[in-house]
């Protein structure tokens, strides 16, 4: 059995799934339950000014008849008392001194209040502190969340603001609502933050009711822009963990990923890429807090597997593996092969192909199935058909080497090989 | 051994009569179906359809809400989609060749999400199809079976007006009368024809018959064109003895009586004997057995291998409880005061080919005794040869003869349907429905 405890900065919690700052974790009687159910730790929900939240909060993205690929939200922060949340994460640290205590913040915009909240926080013997730059609506018209991680200089003040008073580690939460996480990130590391963790929400219109012509979610005859998350959001948070991953300011420093894990598998990705740890909330939402078990299990097999011991020995493993466009081997070439005995004749390849592709396959007619074959000369690898075709390694991609040689694009340049070959 | 009516309660009359495929009960579960049809390209389903109905497109239409462009989607096709969803063969059809098949995984089903789309334009009583205005021609059909309502809807739609004679006095041809009634029930085709015919321009005139009311001579006279699609109907029979006796009775007519009338008004045996293996035979001996036959028996010549029936349908009778006995040829049937009490079969054994290619049954020289009180003929229904031949018409042992197009030796008459192919299915009927008025439009524009 792999050890798949986590050592975040000297937080400890004996897997790296926490429960990421949102609704799951608003309150005692949540918490409770999802340690019960074997979550790591958790950040608990923003705390700060006070807010009055709307009637409704939510809406998703279906997609081809599965429920929620996407989710939006336009909660605030928490809308209890701060001090009803001080006690209660108290009585949740004493209850399960082994889990993981982050808690979020987000205080108006002044050093004193930031100082205030920190001390009431730290009371609490909350192990750690997460500072909310990101939340994209209804707290940036007030100067806070988003605003703040959307622009470097405000950050790194608030975070030597931070950085003055606080006595245990502090993560700063990114928001990708920008071109670019870098910038923010670096800030932050260079004013003194001890971790990073991405990305909040995504500024998002997840659909529109065609009868009444309102955005969703609904609000009174009228809606906002809110913040997408969900498995939707995945690619965009690991493109960002990734680039955080690759600066050598902001690699430094810890990460905790957050962005459509619901699995064990995404978890693994978003660690492969750099993140010690990893946050969830919307699966959470959609399933309770029951799905941790397979998370942990599924870790640990893989791990097995794989033959790692601790999540250190694969954590950021595969940042090497991204580089530059021009770096790529332009002799690397392959063809697709469909396997006939597997060809279930669908003809979605062709199709997919012939419209939007380089029309490399080749149809024969039948009553009523028709065989498909590769035009090996004209494919050219882009493996757009392989993606469509719905049995598993009916088509596959096979090696066929340009040349011997590895070429990027620099030196195919200088030398002035032939372009435009299809 | 009485053979006797009114054997069951209403309530078990109803139960077993209800519907055999029942619809989707909600949106939720046929767009869980229609999520996963693939879209095939060029798609397997679609060549398997008579009427070549573009499947993945009326299925994609569901699953986006465009329920509407999914019921257009079909009956531009085929008008008789609502009907089909219920009675078609799907399994040798368009389900039958589903690529899924290929995967070991359930094929979409298909007729049932047709259905689905179908059911809700009859229901919602969906304008879809524009007549476009007079083009001053007539033509008459004859039967508002599935060929004729499906020529007649096309030409309609071209600004023909049209119409049709029927002998019996409600549209939808076998539809109507000649199928089980746990498929479609008597109701649904009266909405079925109705919805057809609301496009406009289509007159049927019922209880008319070809050669009794009216003369193949008069149409052609008063129309400027003729199509005919009179289907089959009469009964194959077996020439043994014993046919005469009370208790020996016909699948077409004994179907005809249930569809007609009131389930408790038809009378069955205790003992049913049904012969032959075809559609209607399954339709007829599950029928029986749903009217509270105490046993019945499908007795076939050939074996399994070579039945015309899908064994989808020898399954629902196999289920319904019926026996089957394979290579069971009749040979004689005996009786007592008049009436039926056994079946005298000739047990027999499998041969050469024959011209349908399959092996063909011989006489193994022993005999067996089937204990019965009813026995239903289904071997096959012949065409109306005599009325052919006095129409001067060309055909083939009462089948008429006709081009690909469904033109006939006559100028200006054309035909379709069981007429020409002897009985196939309602899909493959609307198909020559719309063939037939694709030539009879390019006719009358040459007039």
């Amino acid at each position: 059995m792999a050890d798949i405890t986590a050592n975040f900065l000297g937080i400890k919690s004996p897997n790296p799934f926490w429960l990421a700052s949102a609704p799951p974790t608003d309150k005692k009687i949540n918490v409770l339950r999802a340690f019960e159910a074997g979550w790591g730790g958790v950040v608990w929900k923003t705390l700060g000014s006070q807010v009055k939240n709307v009637s409704s909060r939510y809406s998703a993205v279906n997609y081809n008849g599965s429920k929620i690929m996407g989710f939006n939200n336009i909660e605030l922060i928490s809308d209890r008392p701060l001090e009803l949340n001080l006690r209660e994460i108290k009585e949740c640290i004493k209850l399960f001194p082994d889990r993981a205590m982050i808690v979020s913040l987000m205080a108006d915009n002044t050093r004193e209040k930031w100082h205030e909240l920190i001390a009431q926080v730290e009371d609490t013997g909350a192990h750690g502190l997460e500072l909310n730059f990101g939340c994209p609506h209804g707290m940036t018209e007030r100067g806070m969340g988003a605003v703040v991680g959307q622009d470097p200089g405000i950050a790194r003040l608030v975070v030597e603001w931070v950085m003055e008073k606080a006595t245990i580690p502090v993560i700063t939460k990114l928001t990708p609502n920008v071109h670019s996480v870098v910038p923010t990130g670096k800030a932050s590391v260079e004013a003194g933050t001890n971790a990073l963790s991405l990305i909040n929400t995504i500024q998002s219109v997840t659909g529109i009711d065609l009868d009444t012509f309102v955005p969703n979610p609904y609000v009174a005859g009228k809606s906002v822009f809110g913040g997408y998350c969900g498995p939707a959001v995945k690619p965009i948070a690991l493109k960002m963990l990734a680039t955080i991953s690759q600066d050598p300011v902001t690699s430094k420093v810890p990460i905790s990923g957050i962005g459509g894990v619901s699995t064990w598998k995404d978890a693994v990705e978003f660690m492969l890429l750099g993140a010690t740890t990893v946050q969830v909330c919307t699966a959470a939402m959609k399933h309770g807090f029951r799905i941790v078990e397979d998370m942990c299990e599924g870790l640990n097999n893989w791990m097995d597997e794989k033959g790692f011991n601790t999540i250190t020995d694969f954590i950021g493993k595969s940042v090497p593996h991204l580089t530059q466009w021009e770096e790529l081997d332009i002799n690397y070439h392959i063809v697709a092969n469909i396997d006939q005995n597997k060809c279930i004749h669908c003809g979605l390849c062709y199709i997919a192909c012939e419209d939007g592709s380089h029309q490399s396959i080749n149809l024969q007619y039948g009553r009523p199935y028709n065989t498909y074959t590769i035009k090996e000369d004209e494919c050219v690898g882009c493996n757009l058909c392989k993606l469509i075709c719905p049995v598993d390694d009916c088509i596959t991609m096979v090696e066929q080497r340009k040349g011997d040689e590895y070429i990027n694009w620099k030196e195919f340049q200088e030398r002035g090989m032939p372009l435009n070959d299809h | 051994m009485p053979i006797k009516s009114n054997r069951l309660t209403a309530s078990a009359y109803e139960q077993n009569f209800s519907d055999i495929h029942p619809p989707f009960d909600s949106r939720e579960s046929a767009l869980v179906e229609a999520n996963r049809c693939l879209f095939c390209y060029d798609a397997p389903c679609i060549k398997s359809c008579p009427t070549e109905i573009n499947i993945p497109k009326f299925i994609k239409q569901i699953s986006t809400d465009n329920v509407k462009g999914s019921a257009h989607t079909i009956f531009v096709s085929n008008i008789m989609g609502a009907g089909c969803s219920r009675v078609c063969p799907v399994e040798k059809l368009c389900e039958g060749s589903c690529v899924y098949n290929l995967m070991e995984e359930t094929p979409i089903s298909i007729a049932r999400l047709q259905r689905y789309a179908t059911e809700q334009a009859l229901e919602k009583k969906w304008k879809l199809f524009e007549r476009k205005p007079s083009a001053g021609k007539k033509v008459a059909i004859v039967g508002a079976g599935p060929a004729g309502l499906s020529c007649a809807h096309v030409l309609s739609r071209e600004g023909i007006d049209v119409t049709i004679y029927e002998k019996e006095s409600k549209g939808g041809g076998l539809m109507t009368y000649g199928i089980a009634a746990y498929k479609v029930t008597p109701a649904f085709c009266e909405e079925e024809v109705k919805y057809i015919t609301s496009v406009g321009g289509i007159d049927i005139k019922y209880n008319q018959e070809l050669g009794k009311h009216i003369t193949l001579a008069e149409l052609q006279k008063s129309y400027d064109a003729v199509y005919l699609g009179f289907g089959v109907g009469l009964a194959r029979q077996l020439n043994i003895p014993g046919e005469e006796l009370e208790g020996v009775v016909d699948a077409i007519r004994f179907i005809y009586e249930i569809r007609s009338g009131t389930y408790d008004k038809v009378p069955v045996g205790d003992k049913v004997v049904v012969i032959g293996m075809g559609m209607t035979a399954i339709d007829a001996a599950t029928q029986a057995k749903r009217l509270g036959a105490k046993e019945v028996t499908l007795a076939y010549r050939r074996t399994q291998e070579e039945m015309p029936c899908t064994e989808t349908e020898l399954n629902i009778a196999k289920l319904d409880g019926c026996r089957i006995i394979w290579l069971a040829a009749p040979a004689m049937i005996k009786g007592e005061n008049g009436k039926v009490t056994q079946l005298v079969c000739n047990l027999m054994q499998l041969g050469e080919p024959d011209a349908s290619g399959r092996r063909s049954p011989i006489e193994s020289g022993e005999q067996f005794i089937l204990e019965a009180d009813m026995v239903i003929k289904a071997a096959g229904q012949i065409p109306f040869e005599e009325l052919v031949n006095n129409n001067q018409l060309q055909h083939a042992h009462g089948k008429i003869v006709s081009q690909k197009n469904g033109s006939t030796n006559i100028p200006g008459v054309f035909a379709g349907g069981d007429c020409v192919n002897g009985g196939k299915e309602v899909v493959d009927a609307v198909q020559a429905g719309k063939v037939g008025a694709a030539a009879i439009l390019e006719y009358v524009a040459g007039l």
